[in-house]
Order: C-alpha cells, then structure tokens, then sequence
C-alpha cells in the first residue's frame, strides 16, 4: 500500500499552485485516497514543505477536457478548505472515467458544481455591487475611482476581465480583504495582499441617492423580493439601502392620503 | 424659482417609474477595449446593481427627458391635465448624468423615455440625439435603451436603432378598447404598425445585402412593450391572448406587465385600487412558461371559469392539477416536452436530469443532488424507489396545494 502523500499549501493558494501539485501527483500515479492536502497554519514552519513525490513512473499523456478545467479553476476560487482535494479527486476520477463530468448526480461531481455556482454567484454580485467613489487628485488630467468591496471566494482573477473591459478611460482600484484589482493607464494588476479600506467622499453620490428614492414606487411593497435579491451582507457597503426605512415610512404616509 | 438639478433628477424619475422595464440583457456583447477609448460594456444577462423596496431591480438610469406632455392618457402622471410639477433636462444633462452614474458602476446604461412636446418627431429627435452623444462624442458601450414615439419620423426611427440596444413602444392597455377610452390620442393600429415597422428593420438589419455589406445595425437587444394590468376590465386570457400576438407577430423580446398602479392625482376615470402585484407575478409566470417551457397560452388559461389565472397557485401547478391523468410521470423515460411540465421542475433541471440519466437510473436521492425540491415534485413522479398515490385518486387535491392563507399576505 502506497503511504499517504502530505502537501501543504497556503490558504489563499491560487489555481496555478494547486495544478504544479496536481500535474505532479498524476504524473506519479498518485490515487487520491494516497494524497492528504493541508492548509498551511501561521504556526508552520515555512519550510515544512511538502513530502517528496514519490519516483514519477510514466504515464500515457492524457489531456484534461476543457469544460473539466473550467470546473476546477472555479472550485479553487472558492475558500473551502475541502477544495484541493475535491479538485485533485475530480480531476482524477474524470481522467479516469470518460463523461464522468456531466455527471450530476455523482456526489463529487455535484459538490464540485455546488461550488461553482457559488462562486458564479460571488463573480455575479461584485459585478453588481462594486461601487465607485471619485477620489480627486489634484494636477491630473485623468480621473481616478477607488471602490471596497468583500468578495466571499477568492474571485478577482476571474472578475477583473470584467471590470478592464468596462472602465477603460479612467484609472480604477478596487480594494478587498482577499487583494486589489487595479487600473493605471493601460495596465489591470493584480494582487493577493489583503487590503485596508479607504473613506472617501464623492458627493455625486447624493444624486444616486436622489435616483433611488425617486423611482421607488410606494405604492407596491415587495421587501422579500428586495432582500432575496440582493442579501442584507451587502448592505453595509450599499450606502444608498439606509434610506430604506425612510422610504418605507413615507410610503406608509403615502397610502394613508 | 428655479430648480435644482437635484429636483429636477427628483420629479423626471419618479415620472418613469411606472414603466417595468428595465431589462440590460439581450445585446450584442461588447467591450471598450476593442477600438481604442470609451466607456462601457454590455453582458449578455444584463445586470442588477441595486433593488428598492417595491422589489424592482435597477439597472438603468430610467428617466423621462421632461415629463411634460400634450396628450391626455388617463393611466398616466404626465397626462396634460395632471397636477404634477413638471421638469425638463437638455440632452447634455442626461449625458453627463449617465457617464457619471455609469463610472461609478450605479448602472448598465440608460432607459430614456420623455411626454411628448410640441411634435412627435421634435421629441423623438431629442431623444436620439441622447443616445448619438453618448455613442458618437462620448464612445459610451453601455446599453441604451430608447422609448420610441409611435408616429414619429422613419428616419428618426432608423437613427434610434442605430444607437440604441433596444427599442420599446407600449401597447398600454391590453385590448383596443381599453386604449380608446384610457388613451384618446393614440391609437392601437397606429402603435401597432410602428412595431411592425421597428420588426422589419430589425429583420433587415441580419440579412446581408446581395453585394456582401452589412446593413446598419438597428436595435440589436430587441423590442419590448408594457401593458398595464388591472386598470381596464380586461381578463388574463385577453392580457395573455395579447401577449401571444406581440411575441408572433412583431418578436418582441419582452412583454411587461405592470399593475396599475394609483398615482397621484389621479383621473376620475380610474379604479381605486391597490395595485394587483399578485396577479401581475402570476401573469409574469404564465409568461415565462410560454417563453422557456413550451406551454402556448391558451393552455393555461382554457380551463379557467372567467378567464382568470388561479392567484392561490402559480399556473403550472394549475395545469397540472387541471390534467392529473398525466402524472405521475416517470422521471426516467419521460420526453423533454414532459419533464418541463412536472411542477417543480426549471429548464435547468431538465437539461441536468437528461444528462444524468445516460449514466445512471434516477432515484429520489439523485434529485436532491441535483438540487430539485422533492417535496415539490413527489406527487407527481415515479422512481424505482418512489410511487406517489395516484393524483387522480384524491379529490381534495386544489386544497392540498394551496399555500396556507397568512402566505398569501404580500406585505
Ligand atoms: S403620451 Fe406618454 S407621457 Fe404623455 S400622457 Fe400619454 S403616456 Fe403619459
């Protein structure tokens, strides 16, 4: 019997380090069952690395499907520390077993798209819910926006596409606990340092709030639908959802006239 | 005195807001990368950046240009005789507005609609030449969606789908009469052959000429329309019956209903009522199982005494509770046409469930897996390990279904 294979990685480890691991373990044949993926601790030591591999016996080259790729770069996103193996059984048993990836009802199969959907969610409300602010700096021509926001899954790679193919005529940052996504003339770089918030003022703002209190219609409320739509975690940084109660109780005005 | 910008944002869109739409979805996908500098992208599903407590999602800048207006529509804050203050932005105000809002991720782009002043086409051109500033001198690639004038210019017309993503004219009522006694200026031929007109050119701008060049791009995101519900006496099957000719006739992207809504001031003509969100959400229902799960309205209305859709339940369960000697049906070897009839069951989970099912045999468990409510669909399916009492058996079975009363509270 082959005997366990320890590899440690960093919490936030990226999609890359998790596949230099993984290209590795298949290349020796390694069956999941024989692989025990850890997260490193702050107390570890930096070098308590990974076990060596065993010798690498060789394998007929198989190439891993594409809709299979997409799948495991989306589960590496997410912050369950259940990921790498997940991702490591799923890549294994579908290399193993042709089609296996339609297969929704495998239970692998079924965590593993679990997952992607929540991070096709968390992708879904940054793109929503980031919200700019001006910050003015002076003796330059162009314009500068700063945003905070908190993504629950380690999602910035795969929105920044997004937000470089959006604002391209103004420089950008957006901060998060989990890194930055910034713009600066051309370039879109990207960090894994968790980041501070920054307060600014823009009062541009207060026409946004003007907007959303104006084209609320009083006279239908549908508060479920309001907080399924879009969940009370963000509301914190919506500052436009605290005039919410004002609106309800003017409402109620409005339906006693 | 005059107004504040503040005010005038204030009183132009609380004036739009009666109009549902404010759908970003269905363009072309674009970005400001290709072609050097501009501001803006489109995504395929449209998104949502905020909802206010009436449920309604925002998405765009929705917003009337003035909210001024000659006609007379009894359904309608700006009609001329209303006591409403009213308010007017330039061009050049909706334009910075929108870059503004748009820059700070607010919103995907803007909805643009305006009461009509002096003519027809005076105001049909102030709104395109919204919509060509922000395009032409502003290389905005949001979306834009344009509120078109019935009888405004074809030239104008042809300007408008050139800039804009989507172009909507509303039938507003759902019956010709209803329009005729509401809306005393317009006419349904008139909004109808304006649609037909908008159709046409959407068609022509796909087909390649026979020299190889493409024709001017016209409206790529599609046409919808609003009728309002509740304010006429019109019936679900009339609304429904309506819808069908739109979705047809002039393939419109989008039906809106709106229930009517009280506003202030209002015409004596008009009910006093609250709103009927209910049935609204139950006549979006019944429009999303036309669009998405092959049901034609008839269908769903036919076995309704007045021609109503049940507000106890949502249509499809009515359907199927209307045709028991279908279920229950087995999971395993049902078509797709009657897998998407089985209450409970989405689009989605028809594709997962017939993929699934090359590789295994379904049973109840692999429905959780596949994230399907099985207290939903019990009654109506069968599994090796699972045989409901026949449906047909029970006669108590409406009161079965029905959602205790305090959940039908929408408050
Ligand atoms: S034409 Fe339009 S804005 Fe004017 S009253 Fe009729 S519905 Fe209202």
């Amino acid at each position: 019997m082959m005997l366990p294979h320890a590899i440690t990685l960093p919490a936030d480890a990226s999609f890359g380090m998790w596949r230099d691991h993984a290209r590795a373990l298949l290349q020796s044949n390694s069956p999941p069952e024989c692989v025990e993926w850890r997260i490193r601790s702050a107390q570890d030591d930096l070098f308590a690395e990974s076990d060596p591999l065993p010798e690498a016996t060789p394998t007929s080259h198989k190439t891993v499907q594409r809709g299979c790729v997409r799948l495991l770069q989306r589960i590496l996103c997410h912050t369950s520390p259940d990921r790498f193996a997940l991702a490591y059984r799923v890549l294994w048993r579908t290399m193993h077993q042709a089609g296996l990836i339609r297969a929704a009802t495998d239970p692998d199969i079924a965590a593993a798209n679990h997952m992607a959907h929540q991070i096709r969610r968390d992708v879904h409300d940054m793109k929503s819910y980031v919200r700019f602010r001006e910050k003015k700096i002076p003796d330059r021509n162009e314009r500068h926006f700063v945003s905070w926001f908190e993504p629950d899954h380690h999602i910035l790679e795969i929105v920044a596409p997004f937000f470089a193919g959006r604002f391209t005529d103004m420089n950008w940052l957006i901060l998060t606990p989990k890194g930055s996504i910034a713009r600066n003339g051309t370039d879109c770089i990207i960090t894994r340092e968790p980041c501070a918030r920054e307060t600014i003022e823009d009062e541009t703002e207060q026409l946004w709030y003007t907007y959303y209190r104006s084209i609320f219609n009083p006279a239908r409320i549908k508060l479920k639908t309001m907080r399924s739509q879009m969940p009370r975690k963000f509301w914190k940084n919506l500052p436009e959802t605290e005039l919410i109660p004002e609106m309800l109780v003017s409402a109620q005005r409005w339906k006693v006239q | 005195m005059k107004r504040t910008f503040s005010q005038r944002l204030a009183i132009l869109s609380d004036a739009a807001k009666y109009d549902a739409s404010c759908a970003s979805s269905g363009t072309e996908k674009r970005t400001s990368k290709s072609g050097g500098k501009g501001l803006g992208s489109t995504e395929s599903s449209g998104i949502c950046h905020a909802f206010t407590p009436d449920g309604r999602c925002v998405s765009l800048l929705k917003i009337l240009m003035t909210n001024f207006c000659i006609y007379d529509c009894a359904y309608c804050i700006n009609r001329i005789f209303s006591g409403v203050e009213r308010a007017r932005f330039s061009a050049e105000d909706i334009v910075w507005l929108t870059l503004e809002f748009y820059r700070r991720n607010y919103i995907e782009g803007l909805f643009l609609s305006s009461g009509i002043i002096r003519s027809s086409d005076y105001t049909m051109e102030e709104l395109v030449r919204v919509a060509r500033t922000l395009r032409l001198d502003h290389n905005f690639r949001g979306y834009i969606h344009l509120k078109t004038i019935p009888d405004a210019s074809p030239e104008l017309l042809a300007e408008a789908g050139l800039y804009a993503d989507r172009l909507s004219i509303n039938v507003e009522m759902p019956t010709e009469q209803g329009l005729a006694s509401y809306a005393p200026e317009k006419n349904a031929a008139g909004i109808r052959s304006a649609m037909g007109h908008i159709r046409y050119r959407m068609d022509a701008a796909r087909e390649k000429a026979p020299s190889g060049r493409r024709p001017p791009r016209f409206a790529p995101g599609g046409q919808s329309t609003q009728m309002i519900v509740g304010a006429d006496a019109a019936t679900d099957q009339d609304i429904l019956s309506s819808s069908a000719s739109l979705y047809t006739g002039y393939q419109l992207r989008r039906v809106y209903y709106s229930a009517f809504s009280p506003i202030p001031d209002a015409s004596v003509k008009l009910p006093l009522i609250r709103p009927p969100l209910l049935r609204e959400h139950r006549l979006y229902q019944a429009d999303w199982l036309f669009r998405f799960y092959g049901f034609n309205f008839q269908e769903l209305t036919e076995n309704r005494p007045d021609g109503m859709l049940d507000l106890e339940m949502d249509p499809k369960l009515s359907w199927a509770l209307d045709h028991r000697d279908i279920f229950p049906v087995d999971i395993n070897r049902a078509d797709r046409e009657t897998l998407f009839r089985i209450p409970g069951i989405g689009p989605r989970s028809v594709i997962a469930l017939l993929a699934a099912r090359k590789h295994r045999t379904i049973r109840l468990e692999d429905l959780e897996r596949l994230k399907i409510s099985i207290r939903k669909i019990r009654p109506f399916i069968t599994t090796p390990d699972w045989r409901p009492t026949r449906l047909a058996d029970r006669t108590d079975l409406r009161t079965l279904f029905k959602p205790a009363p305090a959940q039908l509270s929408l408050l």
